[in-house]
């Protein structure tokens, strides 16, 4: 297809003709979307690696690494320090290098457990194949009977699961899945309503006083009626199964006190469209569907996405109290039992597990700005 | 009857001091193919009947007619292109060009519908870039995506408003050009609020004073006589295009004012 209106008048920048351009490293181009996937740590790196102002960049990664680490040796100390007058007749304040054993024993218990389920499931599994030999030698004497006696021992026998210890990773991981829950829940409930609230003002003033009254309620106030709610409609499923009850309850809990930043940030992004979006829609009688598809819910992205990062950052900081509170086999449960235990070292694991919260909320934080940079769009100026 | 017809057309707002009136007895009516252009003061309410027209606002008094039918409410039988290019950010020049193809060709292949697409971007000179985004486009590029899109939903009228006062002056000839080519191709009704002189008389056929308001109306309308296609420097070669100009800036700098106290 040819322009005829470019030829007499060419457009206003000559992009269309420029040559293809072969691969080249481009620093500036990789430093910026290592800032834009939230690890602008090493964007100077990337710099470097392309020798864009060396020195400048040295100095930026030595000031990013030795500050952060002068800081973590100065906390170490003050640690080092209250270990040493922090103490009660029981028990006290483990030191960094009580607590660092105290990790070194939690990675061989959990590595132990490892090894001792597998050797359980690696004899049922030698069970069950001497079991099967004896069953198919039955059938093959023509004992018929014999042979299904031996086969409802045999699925009797393949139906057992192992019952060991939970170990902290395993409650990681639950704690992990208990919040997947809980958020999806929270974001399913709180788009679609503040889309509503957004779009119609009747409904966001018949809805902002339960918003404004809910959104300030403890996770321990909540615990007590989420758990009717999930024992009246859950059935306890058996002890092997992963989604138990608790995880429901404590995902409840997490669903009510993190969908409400999504819900008033949807709310306010869809109310402060851009007018002349909505007047593209109004000219081209976009249907309603399309409306919320195509220009509703695409401009409002950025602000669904700030409110869904506070609410992971809530649930993340609920989900503790809530696994609690629900016996969850999460984080939170795993902090309970060592406090119940009360000795120094189980201090010393509640130290850990307070880094892995720590830590796992903040690659929570970063996952979702990630998505939010993604989804945030160039506004327009003329 | 007219082809387009604005029927004792008025834009009435209410404050608390009492009924505000913009725009009063608007009358104005335009043929098939006529290319009529809008000038007045700023504020004085041009925009205000472009928008009635759009539907994009609602109409207090009056009524107007469009291919024998009445105007209720907006939809894609107007395309209108607005000072901003209002894009929507999000998608690139073709899909924003192809939400309103799909919108009118519904029936349509996808085939067809991206010919449609492909074809009027490729007109307005954007087959290199029509899938960047707004963000990466210039202003003159964005408001090239805006007249494509208006023109690729064929509609029964374009309604222009200042389509081209955000842009410096150079880009602005370019894309009087590249309007005036499409235009040349399709002969639509248009319609184009403006408060540039020159353009106006390059592009019109007819050119509508509109008195200052409050209470604007019809001051005056001039007729622009050069044949089409026309070449921007051979009709500023004639003395008949410094006589327009005289005409209008002498109605804008002393008759707007006092036409508004005699209709007043």
């Amino acid at each position: 297809m040819s322009t005829t209106t470019a030829d007499t008048h060419p457009p206003a920048t000559p992009n269309a003709i420029t040559p293809a351009k072969k691969w080249s490293y481009n620093p500036n181009k990789v430093a910026h979307t290592l800032e834009k996937l939230g690890l602008g740590y090493f964007s100077p790196f990337a710099r470097l690696a392309g020798r864009d102002e060396p020195a400048k960049q040295i100095r930026t990664i030595a000031q990013n690494t030795f500050l952060p680490l002068l800081a973590f040796a100065i906390f170490l100390f003050g640690w080092q320090l209250c270990s040493g007058t922090v103490a009660t007749d029981s028990q006290k304040i483990p030191s960094p290098g009580e607590t660092w054993d105290a990790w070194n024993g939690m990675l061989a218990f959990s590595a132990a457990e490892k090894a001792k389920e597998a050797a359980y499931y690696q004899s049922l599994e030698e069970r069950v194949a001497r079991f099967s030999a004896m069953a198919s030698e039955a059938r093959a004497a023509g004992n018929t009977g014999r042979a299904e006696t031996i086969e409802r021992r045999i699925a009797k026998e393949e139906a057992k699961v192992y019952q060991g210890t939970t170990t902290f990773f395993d409650q990681i991981g639950i704690s992990i899945l208990t919040i997947s829950v809980g958020f999806l829940i929270a974001t399913l409930i709180a788009v679609p309503l503040g889309i509503l609230c957004g779009l119609s003002p009747l409904v966001n003033t018949a809805l902002n006083p339960l918003i404004q009254l809910f959104k300030p309620v403890s996770p321990l106030a909540w615990f007590p009626i989420v758990f009717v709610f999930t024992t009246w409609g859950i059935d306890q499923p058996p002890a092997s199964s992963i989604w138990q009850r608790a995880l429901f309850t404590s995902a409840g809990v997490v669903t009510l006190c993190s969908l409400w930043p999504t819900l008033v940030n949807t709310a306010v992004g869809v109310a402060s469209i851009d007018k002349d979006h909505l007047n593209v829609a109004k000219a081209l009688k976009l249907g309603w569907l399309k409306r919320i598809w195509k220009i509703i819910l695409p401009a409002s992205l950025p602000l669904i996405f700030t409110g869904l990062r506070v609410s992971i950052g809530v649930g993340w900081m609920v989900l503790v109290a809530a696994d609690m509170m629900a016996q969850n086999q999460g984080l939170g449960k795993f902090v309970w039992d060592m406090y119940q235990n009360g000795d120094t070292a189980s201090t010393a694991q509640i130290i850990i597990a307070v880094f892995f919260i720590g830590g796992i909320g903040f690659l929570l934080d970063r996952i979702m700005l990630v998505f939010q940079r993604l989804v945030t769009f160039e506004e327009q100026t003329i | 009857m007219a082809y387009f017809e604005c029927i004792h057309l008025g834009k009435t707002y209410k404050t608390p001091q009492g009924d505000a009136v913009i725009v009063e007895d608007f009358n104005l009516k335009i043929e098939q193919g006529e290319f009529v252009c809008i000038i007045g003061h700023s504020g004085c309410g041009k925009s205000t009947v472009l928008s009635m027209v759009a539907g994009l606002n609602e109409i207090s008094q009056g009524t107007v007619v469009l291919g024998e039918r009445e105007i209720n409410g907006a939809g894609p039988d107007r395309g209108v292109v607005f000072q901003a290019p209002c894009l929507l950010p999000w998608m690139t020049a073709y899909e924003n060009v192809m939400l309103g193809v799909d919108q009118v060709y519904y029936h349509a292949t996808k085939e067809e519908r991206r010919q449609v697409a492909t074809y009027y971007l490729a007109m307005v000179g954007l087959a290199g870039s029509m899938h960047k985004h707004p963000g990466e486009l210039s202003g003159g590029m964005r408001q090239r995506v805006g007249l494509a899109r208006a023109f690729a939903l064929s509609p029964k009228m374009l309604l222009l408003d200042e389509p081209f006062g955000m842009l410096d002056k150079l880009t602005k000839f370019d894309l009087q050009q590249v309007l005036l080519d499409l235009w040349n191709r399709e002969r639509l009704t248009a319609m184009m609020v403006t408060h540039d002189v020159d353009e106006a008389i390059y592009l019109a056929d007819r050119i509508v004073m509109m008195t200052n308001g409050p209470a604007a109306g019809i001051g005056d309308i001039l007729s622009i006589k050069f044949e089409r296609p026309r070449d921007r420097a051979e009709i500023m070669d004639t003395s008949q295009f410094y006589d327009y100009r005289d005409y209008l800036i002498d109605f804008l700098e002393n008759r707007a004012a006092s036409a508004a106290l005699e209709v007043a």
